[in-house]
């Protein structure tokens, strides 16, 4: 799911975005099954490499403060180079996608399906693999934690950055064209210009979901192996594991400084700075503003920065070779024939992938087995839905509230995103503690940590609706003094249903997430568990039974899939078409 | 296709031959856009293209810029230029069509930039056709800065700098305000006598038959359906000219009627919309204005009869907009054109006295009769038990006959009639047409 910037969402895109069926349904099958193949070869062909999960110790993390600063830049350093390889992935494939219809044809539903797995799962697979490449070394570890932040940010990034290059202005496109400019030329000075916006808004949400994965990633333990890498997750694991309490808060502190820096250094100067790509030829009334940007904006080092990647724009002069004339595919019986070419290519490419994956499960799980996990998916389900309800019916109020309140909202609206982008996995421990202590139910009181990080998402998003409801309505509603029911239902409601869908959306999809993390924790030797998809899948993955965390991660894909299919997508179409503010 | 580049003859910039060029659908016939087109572009003068929009004069000004691959025809373009530019055309847009995120500069230095012009040369003709075009102090700022005037002397300059020996000018001045638009046609005619920009011909695109004798040294007149040339008028009126010359208006008044004018060979009424019965696309006109159009032409001193320009001048319309809308009163048989003249019908005079509920009888009864989807819908409609049809259905039996875009103003046009003369009813969000009115 792309997500719309909540400051300046714009109804003309939500409109587009809603209407543009991105996945033709039979293909989502289709890259469904392939993904599941592929994943089944990655597992395999590690396994085959045979090699034990390493026995490096702890890697060294010692509960030291003085240490938490190193570990901090560790962590912040491995979100970096995630979000650099999402970047990378982006372009080539959104670009591929865009520019080719048999590719788009397959990437479009895969990255739709990528998008809804909760990758926590990945865990298993992607460790196994990393440390295959490299036994026995430090690498395998931090590239496993890096692609596992890379699987939680990459995939709304290509998506808008798709969306965007399909919905480039035609006059545009026209003086590109009359103008002759090469490809090249064209991406640097209206593909990528176009596309900022979006791709940078959609980048700083994705980093500030990936925090979250960043501190799961840092110590996961798959089978009878506990891996460690230095950062704040490892700190928090081993803190857990001691039961030091003070440890944890020095872990929480340490991550909201790292979350201020990141937040006042690099989100906000980099979309105060993306608003001059907006493609609109008025001023706006009111520009992202960020101290920082402005700062730099003054000085030169913007300028020292910038001068690579002007240097690189300088490269768009380059004159341009001789143009060898494209053979033209897809017209004519040729065309037909590539086409038909390609569709059974991809037929026996899911045909293998069934296969492989029917082989690789059939051994391991029976059909009871299956049906009870379906149950336990049944459950977490529940416990989601009536989560984002209960989120729903507390913060939509005070949304609103606040959203109408301009003094309020300016002061709450970046404190709701630095909430949002705040690991919630460092704050489980006080609430279990609390738990063991009281002899909670942990069926009951383990669910709202579901939803503990995700609600944020919730709720700036509503303040965002309510501070965009039209002076002028606002006026009428006064003027027609409507009673308080009629006025939410007729003029608040509707006005800020597209942003809660957005909101709930994201919420929704990081609380499946959650669950996973969430359904069975540890303080010390204490363990607390749910009943759930996500107890089961973290289970099978500290058992290391790898057929089972297949098993758990599909069914739960597929219950987000239909959930999202079912639910949101259908609010969300129906709010791009009917209740949009102009 | 059989589109060539050949030389033209001597003399000629341009050379046009019979192009044809359908817009469609692959399963309909597809929408006649130009038709057996012939065009000679001469060193040193100004063409204009004038005819009412969907009159496939843009589809040809795309097709010589090699934005549009005709169906059919020629089009040679001799290529003075000695450097290896890709050709020596140059357009300018009606939405200015400028990249917000480069400043004035850059944005001028694009094209030079796509031929891969040295920095320091870009940089010395971007400054002078900043210059030339009185953009100087502005090199650095962005075009959301610009009021509408300006951004559209960015754009002419960014047209200039690559020394095209042609410019083609699509509707240029028609998103300006018409002080703006006036002082911007001032200052490129006057930069054009004194022979100060690097061009040789000028081709205008322009639905506004009084910019078209100001500008142009000869005026190709295109009919609508399909786009054909219907006449070529030559303008010798000395520069600078003046509107309020007699010879002036005498010049546009003629324009005008020959622009109304019934074409021999089409069908009596339904001619001048493009394709006929449900094929039919119609223009988007509010019923206000068609109201506002009947009260107008009743009302003394014309008493349901006038002569169409002084009509336009009297309620204060381009003349080039009064006509979608008298065309869609003759459609409905609520008056007769004749080429200067309209007149309303015995219909359209029980309209203007009538009151609110029976003008909408009185509408709806012309709607059923004359205009054939209105009928075909209602028609549909009755036949059905639920009384209700997807407006998808008959949207895709346009689109056998229209572009997708044509396809949905016809569809809104025929939403807006039906609706006022309550003969059906429709409902937006769930897209579909139905018999009830509501409660």
């Amino acid at each position: 799911m792309v997500f719309l910037s909540p400051d300046r969402m714009n109804p003309g895109l939500l409109a587009r975005f809603a209407r543009r069926q991105f996945a033709p349904n039979r293909f989502d099958l289709v890259a469904f099954l392939l993904l599941g193949g592929l994943a089944v070869i990655v597992l395999h062909g590690a396994r085959q490499m045979n090699l034990p999960i390493s026995h490096l110790p702890n890697a060294g993390v010692t509960l030291d403060p003085a240490r938490l600063p190193e570990y901090a830049l560790r962590s912040t350093l491995r979100m970096f180079a995630a979000i650099i390889a999402s970047l990378l992935f982006t372009f080539v494939v959104a670009t591929l996608a865009a520019k080719s219809r048999k590719a788009e044809l397959i990437i479009i539903p895969a990255l739709d399906i990528l998008q809804s797995i909760p990758v926590l799962g990945f865990m298993t697979f992607t460790l196994t693999f990393f440390m295959g490449l490299f036994p026995g070394h430090e690498l395998g570890e931090e590239l496993a934690s890096i692609f596992l932040v890379f699987t939680a940010q990459a995939w709304n990034m290509a998506f808008s950055f798709y969306q965007s290059l399909r919905t480039l202005p035609e006059d545009l496109i026209d003086v590109s064209r009359q103008f002759g400019l090469t490809p090249w030329q064209r991406f640097l000075r209206l593909e990528l210009p176009f596309a900022t916006p979006a791709l940078v808004w959609n980048t700083m949400m994705s980093m500030s979901g990936g925090w979250f994965f960043v501190v799961a990633s840092e110590a996961m333990q798959v089978g009878a192996n506990t891996v460690t890498i230095p950062g704040i997750g490892s700190w928090l694991a081993l803190a857990i594991a001691r039961q030091d309490i003070a440890a944890v808060g020095w872990a929480v502190l340490a991550m909201a400084v790292v979350i201020v820096l990141y937040d006042q250094l690099l989100f906000r100067p980099t979309v105060a700075w993306a608003d001059k790509f907006r493609f609109e030829q008025t001023a706006s009334e009111e520009e992202p503003k960020s101290w920082f940007f402005d700062l730099l904006r003054r000085t030169r080092i913007l300028r020292r920065v910038g001068l690579p990647f002007r240097r690189l724009a300088g490269f768009a002069a380059i004159p341009r070779l001789p143009r060898l004339k494209a053979p033209r595919l897809g017209g004519g019986a040729g065309g037909v024939w590539f086409d038909r070419a390609w569709i059974g290519l991809v037929g026996l490419g899911v045909a293998w992938a069934a296969w492989s994956i029917v082989r690789y499960l059939s051994g391991a799980i029976g059909p009871a087995d299956a049906l009870k996990v379906f149950g336990l998916g049944f459950i977490t389900l529940v416990r989601v839905l009536i989560l984002i309800a209960i989120a729903t019916v507390i913060w939509v109020p005070i949304g609103v509230w606040i959203g109408l309140r301009p003094a309020w909202s300016q002061r709450i609206q970046p404190l709701a995103q630095f909430l949002a982008a705040f690991p919630v996995n460092l704050l489980y421990p006080f609430a279990v503690m609390a738990i063991v202590a009281w002899r909670l139910n942990p069926n009951i009181w383990l669910s709202p940590l579901i939803i503990l990080g995700t609600q944020w998402y919730i709720v700036f998003n509503v303040i965002a609706g309510a501070s965009a409801l039209p002076n002028d309505l606002k006026e009428v509603a006064g003027i027609f003094r409507l009673r308080s029911w009629q006025r939410w239902r007729d003029f608040i409601l509707p006005g800020i249903f597209p942003y809660y869908v957005t909101g709930a959306l994201t919420a929704s999809g990081g609380s499946w997430n959650a669950s996973i993390v969430v359904e069975v924790v540890n303080w010390g030797h204490t363990r607390l568990q749910a009943d759930g998809l996500g107890a089961f899948i973290a289970n099978a993955t500290a058992g290391g039974d790898f057929p089972r965390v297949a098993l758990g991660m599909t069914v739960m894909s597929v219950f987000v899939i239909i959930l999202n299919r079912s639910l949101w997508r259908p609010l969300y179409r129906y709010a791009a078409d009917n209740l949009r503010l102009t | 296709m059989t589109l060539t580049m050949d030389r033209p003859i001597a003399d000629a910039l341009v050379e046009v031959k019979g192009l044809r060029h359908v817009y469609g659908t692959g399963s309909g016939p597809g929408l006649v856009v130009l038709e057996d087109v012939n065009l000679t572009l001469r060193s040193n003068e100004i063409v204009g293209l004038l005819g009412r929009s969907g009159s496939g004069k843009s589809t040809l000004l795309r097709s010589i810029a090699g934005l549009i691959h005709p169906t059919a025809g020629s089009i040679g373009i001799s290529d003075q230029a000695d450097d290896d530019s890709a050709s020596g055309v140059a357009m300018v847009f009606q939405t200015f069509a400028l990249f917000p995120w480069l400043t004035v500069q850059k944005n001028v230095e694009l094209g030079l930039e796509a031929r891969g012009v040295p920095a320091d040369e870009r940089r010395k003709r971007t400054l002078a056709a900043i210059d030339l075009i009185g953009l100087d102090g502005f090199e650095n700022a962005y075009p959301k800065e610009l009021s509408g005037g300006m951004r559209q002397r960015v754009g002419l300059a960014r047209a200039l700098v690559v020394q095209p020996s042609i410019l083609l000018m699509d509707e240029p001045f028609s998103a300006l305000d018409v002080l703006t638009a006036e002082t911007l046609r001032t200052d490129l005619l006057d930069l054009w006598s004194e022979g100060r920009m690097p061009i040789r011909s000028i081709l205008l695109v322009t639905h506004n038959i009084e910019e078209a004798v100001l500008m142009c040294d000869r005026i190709l007149v295109f009919s609508s359906n399909p786009g054909r040339v219907i006449a070529e008028i030559g303008v010798d009126l000395p520069r600078p000219r003046k509107r309020l010359d007699p010879a002036f208006r005498a010049l546009v008044d003629d324009i005008y009627a020959r622009m109304t004018a019934k074409p021999k060979d089409a069908p009596a009424r339904d001619g001048l919309f493009p394709g006929t019965g449900l094929g039919m696309a119609l223009p988007h006109i509010s019923t206000n204005e068609l109201a506002g159009m009947i009260e107008g032409l009743a009302a003394a001193p014309n008493n349901g009869s006038a002569d169409l320009a002084d009509l336009a001048r009297e309620l204060q319309f381009e003349a080039d907009e009064l006509l979608p809308i008298a065309e869609t009163l003759q459609l409905m048989r609520l008056a007769e054109l004749d080429g200067r003249r309209i007149r309303l019908t015995a219909a359209a005079k029980r309209y203007d006295a009538a009151d609110v509920d029976e003008r909408k009888q009185i509408f709806a009864r012309q709607l059923l009769a004359y205009v054939p989807l209105a009928a075909h819908i209602r028609r549909v409609l009755d036949d059905r038990p639920s009384h209700q049809a997807p407006a998808s259905r008959f949207r895709d039996e346009l689109e056998d006959f229209m572009s997708e875009q044509r396809a949905e103003e016809t569809l809104d046009a025929i939403v807006s009639w039906g609706r006022y003369a309550e003969v059906f009813a429709f409902h937006d969000d769930e897209d579909r047409f139905s018999l009830d009115d509501p409660a």
